[in-house]
């Protein structure tokens, strides 16, 4: 049962992924995105990490992918031009990608595989991921509450309607 | 029964679709997209192996990892929305003012 629902979800997963990269309309590049980051959720959820994959829905439908289709409407580029045929460079990244799968999937194939290590009732609760947050990382996490500030200041500033000193 | 190496090999698919999408499409947006596929598979690479430790710090990581792909992401974004009110196009071929 969990084998049929993991196939599912990276199936899930992966066709949402090459539907990003492939479909030429950049608004269902980013549906299919949510799709994906979905699947990814369900892939945490199956992993014993549901604080995560709520966070992961909450933070990319609800934040990211928002301000992905805000700026798509907002430009609407894809009725620019037509798409162009895939270029030398573009087959070359494909190569390349493809290269890397296969080296990094022969390297992985070979480890030996480990048994699921037993895990208590709370793993991955919030509870057990707030007190390590608040306790060994807390440093980090006052430096990401600070990346946060500068990327709220950055947007602003660049947002702006005249950059000051500079062409309106 | 699922082992460590079916949610790795999801995830390394996952990182190389990202790839061959930052190299191969022209478009921006879609750049920016190809960059989130490959940060949600560094988070599945991290919850898997937290997983089978037994360690939850890989759950952190990944919250962390989310932050600043947010924080990208909004920065990225605003960026983008100046080079189309200044060029009135996304296709990174054609915003290459500073290349030698």
């Amino acid at each position: 049962m969990q084998l049929f629902f993991f196939y599912l979800f990276s199936l899930i997963t992966l066709s949402g992924a090459v539907l990003v990269v492939a479909h030429p309309n950049t608004l269902s590049s980013a549906m299919s995105l949510i799709v994906s980051l979905f699947g990814v959720a369900c892939l945490f959820v199956l992993l014993a990490a549901p604080f995560v994959a709520t966070m992961q829905l909450l933070l990319y439908a609800g934040a990211i992918m928002v301000l992905f289709i805000f700026v798509i409407m907002l430009l609407n580029p894809s009725t620019n031009r037509l798409v162009k045929r895939l270029s030398f460079g573009g087959l070359l990244g494909i190569l390349i990608s493809s290269y890397l799968a296969v080296i990094l999937v022969l390297r992985v194939v070979s480890f030996n595989k480990p048994e699921e290590v037993a895990i208590s009732s709370d793993y991955g609760s919030l509870r057990e991921v707030g007190q390590l947050l608040f306790s060994t990382y807390l440093v980090p996490f006052e430096v990401t509450s600070l990346l946060l500030l500068v990327a709220i200041i950055g947007a602003v500033v660049l947002g702006r309607q005249s950059l000051p000193g500079g062409r309106s | 029964m699922i082992s460590l190496v079916h949610y790795l090999i999801v995830s390394i698919l996952l990182f190389c679709i990202g790839v061959a999408g930052f190299l191969c499409r022209r478009n921006a947006l879609v750049l920016f997209m190809s960059v989130e596929l490959m940060l949600n598979a560094a988070n599945l690479a991290f919850i898997t192996f937290a997983r089978f430790q037994g360690n939850p710090s890989g759950s952190v990581i990944a919250f962390f990892v989310m932050v600043v792909a947010a924080a990208e992401v909004a920065v990225g974004l605003a960026i983008l929305v100046l080079v189309f009110k200044n060029r009135s196009s996304v296709d990174v071929n054609e915003i290459s003012l500073m290349k030698g």
